[in-house]
């Protein structure tokens, strides 16, 4: 691969039309496995009976809200750093849909809340809270990129934001473990066995992997209309 | 399939988060749809 050679609009451009298609075909399919194993595959659960069928979809979105934050900033830092023309458009193709997963990971919690806890939100709650952050910080984002005429600017300005908001995400990830939170803590996690039947947890990441494959193929399509908007292509 | 769909009595939470889950992914494929028509243009 020749990195440099697509660090350039133009050049991304046709990649990111097939990477896009690619990764729009292998969501479709990953997520009408993930829906079939979620729904006929995973057993009802003993406490939660049919309630906790929305973890399919709560948990992958929670994470995805994390992580397209982290890239997000990523390539708002490239940008800052090295002044490069694609990370700018890269960083704004990533924030709606990095805000639609965060609005989705609070609303289905919210819907999840009231039947486990007995309310669909908190005032105060930690996890809650940090989320609520997380989807302000989205907005923030987008507002002041909007705000700016000359797009290069706003880049840099929304970077800059960006960057800072960076410290949200491991106040959100450790929420559970630092204050006392309705909030369950992680059921799954890289250094313990999973807390949960193994179908369960394969429905759950396939639908995770199936939401990676979605947000590559909107943001890609998304950053093909900024590079044509911007007139670079 | 009543059964399926009532979800064991769960059935606003369950089919509330995935119905706005799916119709929010709609949405936002569908307008991005349309920008890079207008963008096309």
């Amino acid at each position: 691969m020749r990195w440099f050679w697509y660090a350039s609009p133009q050049t991304f451009f046709p990649l990111a039309g097939r990477l896009a298609r690619w990764s729009a075909a292998a969501a479709v399919v990953l997520m009408l496995v993930g829906l079939y194993i979620g729904f006929f595959v995973a057993p009802t659960d003993a406490q939660q009976g049919e309630a906790y069928r929305i973890i399919f979809i709560h948990v992958p979105a929670a994470w995805m809200s994390m992580f397209i934050y982290v890239v997000m900033a990523f390539w708002a830092a490239v940008g800052l750093a090295l002044n490069t023309r694609l990370s700018g458009m890269m960083a704004a193709a990533l924030a709606p849909t990095g805000a639609l997963f965060t609005f989705i990971a609070l609303w289905t919690g919210a819907l999840w809340g009231r039947p486990t806890w007995g309310t669909y939100w908190v005032w105060g709650d930690a996890r809650l809270m940090s989320e609520l952050i997380l989807l302000f910080l989205y907005f923030g984002v987008m507002a002041l990129r909007a705000a700016i005429d000359d797009p290069r600017r706003a880049d840099r300005a929304a970077a800059v934001l960006a960057i800072v908001g960076v410290v949200n995400i491991p106040i959100i990830y450790y929420s559970v473990q630092w204050w006392n939170t309705l909030h369950q803590g992680a059921s799954v996690s890289l250094t313990a066995a999973p807390k949960m039947a193994a179908t369960m947890l394969t429905g759950m990441l396939i639908m995770a992997l199936a939401f990676w494959m979605y947000s590559i193929a909107v943001t890609l399509m998304r950053v093909r209309c900024i590079i044509r908007e911007r007139g670079v292509a | 399939m009543t059964d399926f769909l009532a979800m064991g009595g769960y059935a606003w939470y369950v089919w509330g988060s995935y119905g706005v889950t799916f119709a929010c992914l709609a949405i936002e494929v569908f307008l991005l749809w349309r920008r890079s028509r207008e963008t096309e243009a």
